[in-house]
């Protein structure tokens, strides 16, 4: 028996090339020349989440020598500052105008107390995003899993069956629509990295808590016997407890022009006022009452996402705002006008639900109480931000 | 699955009260449309997805430090990934951002939730490509130029050209900025070489950590690809978009070659110090990956809908690849204007010169000679830099539109538009500025249609500077204050080292741009037909031609 010669295989050959770090002294090879130096970090060290994020995107104002390159019809080109009403440090100096002969002409004292002073709190990015939703995306579903094995859901009084296809089920519509058309849209219109980030994080949020509630709905209806999967279309269409709640997301979407407002209104005004009260006034409350377990697990979810991460990166956006060195006060007078606009909405908004409260076998706190609870958590948020609470929340 | 995405579309909205803010406009229409979500993806199941492919990678990045791969990475790839890796993260953060610039315009909700997943995806790529130019600084021998990439990718020429992929995609009309240029263009042909035949180079030499990111990368852009798909079926089913489908798909594949193709061929063919004959070269990879695999098998059974695809473009493509020298000449003006960048760029030696001519015949006789030179001249002994030495080279003029400049002279061409002479790399060039951008198109209204903007050439503003006071002005200097980041070489040793000294007694940078525009008609049209004679790798036009 012979044996074949095998042809060698053509294979790249490694090589040791000793290009490791510390392998060589030279200009540029000391341990500080390892980090990134194009920006300060907002602490003493950088994070990685600022190594991630920041200056990724270009700015004319600093280093971006040739401008951007590709405009609107309109002349509109790159991020305009202009695209929220809000003002912050240096917004009113103009580009530096670079033509023949000018050079690179970037900003030194750039940015002060600025736009790109931002930093989310929650410093996300992919790998913090993933890791999180992962983990609420299995902790949610082992929830519903046992409960579904554990027949958890035939200890529902009769009652809460009903609230929970039409009450719970609307609120998936509300998520849904804040993810998508409130932050996902103004993730292309703010004005820098860090804030589109955190707008995307906010959105996806949002969206898997919409998906959450809209696969319970069907899990439900696969599980409780006569469960209506679809009631939610109706309560969400017709219901009048959910039509003032239901404008007030539509005027959310709407607003003309000016991603602050929309991020502010969203997460300032509308989620303490009738986000929280839905959630965790009356749903959270009413649960147990009615032998649910199971539901204020998956709603307690979407109820850490906005209390406990996307309320953080709104104050920390907004909040310098109101004490900026240049525009503190045009600031203030703005956000206070956006409350007066969008309190009363919410307020009125929030009286129309008030029949939700009674429509359980076993029931909540009063629907007063309630809304006093979720008007205090609003009045302080208002307050940590440097704001005035609006004489409207009296209502 | 299928039954959780059905679900999932009953959360589908239609405005009772208000309707959204419309930011964003399109030329096009979708009156006849059906309503198609190709993706069936809810985010259960996509997040621990994601979750798993990120230990991989993170994984994969452990490794490769406690393996200590830098011993064994080319300095000569990893030197180039200083520009790609700059570039690179902002192209996908504005993939996320053009996103909701669909939402608007596309009235499809099934499809905004694909797009939406999209949108999380390009921050993901955004990210993770930042994470790995870190990686790299923290571990491979020269961290300079990584360090200060994002400064510097804002200031450098080579930055610019880069850029138009990722404003291309947030500016102008929806469509043709998100879908046709993005995602049915980028993504789904130029994606292949920039995400698939790179990585291969990488691990090749010696990077194995390139193609764990990239591929991670590249497996999300299939969710993309059917996003552009499903809105390209919808704008087919409406007959006025058709004038605009072929305009965009004109403007957006020769776009993305010009750019693309320019800085990838150089990475993939000049990065590698891999020359095995039966590894593929970069004409090899785009036959694959471009020509066969998205021309042939995506672009051309469109024609079943109708639809006038641009054969002759894709052709054009393929003879500057392969006859026109297209990367070759690229590559050689990267290594010219090497005091420009911040990164350095080895010469090509006896191995290389016999593989490119065994890939690409007479390619010697074209540049040989030249790189030759590049590498007489690459460590500073008295002479200045090559870019100012008699090598038989002319320094180009830039493209007005590409921004990449006119390297094959014969195509260069000019137009005067708004009191000023522009130079275009290629009459499709011309074409994207002079008709394609514009508010009527074929004598059609198209209001929402972008416009090309802002200082497109780098020369003009630096025209007359002294070249040390240039490369401080960009911050392309080393910490001792006087080394260059950029050099033509190696050699990390500090005596073979370039200096602001040295380019201080160079002569002055001169914008072809400025000089062009300070001459009469006549002289416009000697200086365009010299340029239209000149040779391949630059060669002076032969005197009295």
């Amino acid at each position: 028996m012979t044996t074949a010669q095998r042809p060698e295989r053509s294979v790249p050959k490694p090589q040791f090339t000793d290009a490791e770090a510390g392998a060589q002294e030279f200009p540029d090879s000391g341990a500080s020349a390892r980090r990134y130096n194009y920006y300060k970090p907002a602490k003493r060290k950088q994070t990685h989440y600022e190594d991630v994020t920041v200056d990724v995107q270009p700015d004319p104002r600093h280093y971006l020598a040739q401008g951007w390159i590709y405009g609107f019809a309109d002349g509109s080109r790159g991020y305009p500052l202009t695209w929220t009403k809000l003002k912050a440090w240096g917004v009113d100096k103009p580009e530096p105008v670079n033509g023949v002969g000018t050079g690179n002409n970037h900003v030194v004292d750039w940015p002060a107390h600025g736009w790109h002073e931002f930093r989310d709190p929650n410093e996300e990015w992919e790998m913090t995003f993933y890791r999180y939703n992962a983990n609420v995306v299995r902790q949610t579903t082992q929830n519903v899993e046992n409960a579904r094995q554990a027949k958890a859901f035939d200890n529902w009084t009769p009652n809460w069956k009903t609230f929970v296809e039409r009450n719970v089920g609307a609120w998936m519509h509300i998520e849904h629509i804040l993810g998508l058309y409130v932050f996902a849209a103004i993730n292309r219109s703010c004005p820098t990295n860090m804030h589109n980030t955190a707008m995307v994080v906010n959105s996806m949020h949002k969206i898997r808590f919409a998906q959450d509630l809209a696969l319970y709905n069907l899990t439900l209806s696969e599980e409780i016997e006569g469960f209506d999967g679809a009631a939610h279309l109706d309560a969400w269409n017709n219901d009048a407890e959910w039509q003032g709640v239901r404008k007030v997301v539509e005027a959310l979407t709407a607003v003309d022009n000016d991603w602050g407002e929309m991020a502010f209104a969203t997460n300032v005004v509308f989620e303490p006022l009738l986000g929280e009260l839905f959630r965790s006034n009356l749903v959270q409350q009413s649960a147990a009452g009615n032998g649910d377990f199971v539901t204020p697990t998956v709603i307690g979810a979407g109820e850490y996402d906005y209390s406990q991460r996307d309320l953080r990166w709104t104050q920390a956006c907004f909040g310098p705002l109101t004490q900026d060195k240049e525009f503190a006060a045009h600031n203030k007078e703005l956000m206070q006008g956006w409350l007066s606009h969008w309190v009363p909405m919410c307020l009125e908004a929030a009286r129309a639900m008030q029949p939700l409260w009674s429509q359980t076998d076993s029931k909540p706190p009063r629907f007063e109480d309630s809304l006093d609870r979720a008007k205090s958590r609003f009045a302080g948020i208002v307050t940590e931000l440097g704001l005035e609470p609006p004489k409207e929340l009296s209502q | 699955m299928a039954k959780a995405h059905q679900k999932i579309q009953e959360l589908s909205w239609e405005p009772q009260y208000h309707e959204p803010y419309m930011k964003y406009g399109t030329d096009y229409t979708f009156r006849k449309a059906a309503k198609k979500d190709p993706l069936k993806q809810v985010l259960r199941s996509y997040f621990p997805m994601q979750e798993e492919k990120d230990h991989r990678v993170y994984g994969a990045s452990d490794g490769a430090i406690r393996g200590n791969m830098f011993r064994q990475v080319q300095e000569r790839w990893l030197e180039w990934q200083k520009l790609f890796l700059s570039i690179i993260p902002l192209p996908e953060v504005s993939a996320a951002r053009s996103m909701p610039m669909l939402f608007h315009v596309v009235p499809n909700p099934e499809l905004h939730n694909g797009q939406a997943i999209q949108m999380i995806d390009e921050v993901r790529h955004s990210t993770i490509q930042q994470n790995l130019k870190r990686l790299y600084m923290n571990n491979y021998i020269d961290p300079a130029g990584f360090n200060n990439s994002l400064r510097n990718f804002h200031s450098d020429y080579c930055g610019t050209i880069g850029r138009q992929f990722a404003e291309g995609f947030i500016t102008g009309d929806a469509i043709t900025a998100a879908s046709i240029y993005l995602t049915i263009v980028a993504e789904t042909a130029f994606t292949n070489t920039l995400f698939v035949a790179m990585p291969a180079e990488a691990a090749a030499n010696g990077d194995y950590l390139l193609p764990t990111v990239f591929h991670s990368v590249q497996s999300d852009e299939s969710r993309h690809i059917s996003n552009g798909y499903a809105t390209l079926l919808m704008a087919l089913s409406d007959e006025d978009n058709r004038q605009l489908l072929e305009r965009d798909l004109r403007y957006a594949w020769w776009n993305n070659h010009r750019v693309v193709d320019a800085a990838i061929g150089t990475f993939i063919e000049y990065g590698t110090k891999d020359r095995r004959k039966d590894r593929e070269s970069y004409a090899e990879m785009w036959r694959r990956w471009i020509y066969d695999d998205y021309y042939r098998s995506y672009l051309v059974p469109l024609e079943k809908y109708g639809l006038v695809i641009p054969h002759d473009l894709i052709e054009e493509s393929w003879k500057q690849i392969w006859e026109k020298g297209y990367v070759h000449e690229v590559a050689q003006f990267f290594a010219t204007g090497w005091l420009a960048n911040y990164w350095r760029i080895d010469g090509m030696t006896d191995t290389d010169f016999e593989w490119f001519e065994y890939k690409y015949p007479g390619w010697y006789d074209k540049y040989g000679a030249w790189w030759e030179n590049y590498n007489r001249l690459a460590t500073p002994n008295g002479h200045n830099p090559i870019v100012f030495e008699d090598v038989d080279y002319v320094y180009p003029a830039r493209c007005w539109t590409c921004m990449v400049p006119c390297l094959v002279r014969e195509d260069m061409v000019m137009a005067d538009i708004d009191g000023v002479t522009r130079t275009y790399c290629h009459e499709v060039c011309r074409w994207t500025d002079v008709e394609a951008f514009r508010p009527t198109y074929q004598g059609r209204e198209t209001p929402n249609m972008g416009r090309l903007v802002g200082h497109r050439e780098w020369e003009t503003l630096y025209d007359g500077w002294n070249w040390a006071d240039v490369v401080s002005d960009m911050g392309f200097v080393r910490d001792d204050g006087k080394t260059l980041t950029a050099q033509p070489h190696l050699d990390l040793n500090p005596k073979k080292m370039w200096t602001l000294d040295h380019l201080r007694r160079c002569p002055p940078l001169g914008s072809p741009n400025v000089a062009i525009n300070n001459l009469d008609a006549a002289g416009k049209a000697a200086f365009l037909a010299d340029y239209n004679k000149q040779g391949p790798a630059g060669r002076p036009a032969p005197s009295g031609a």
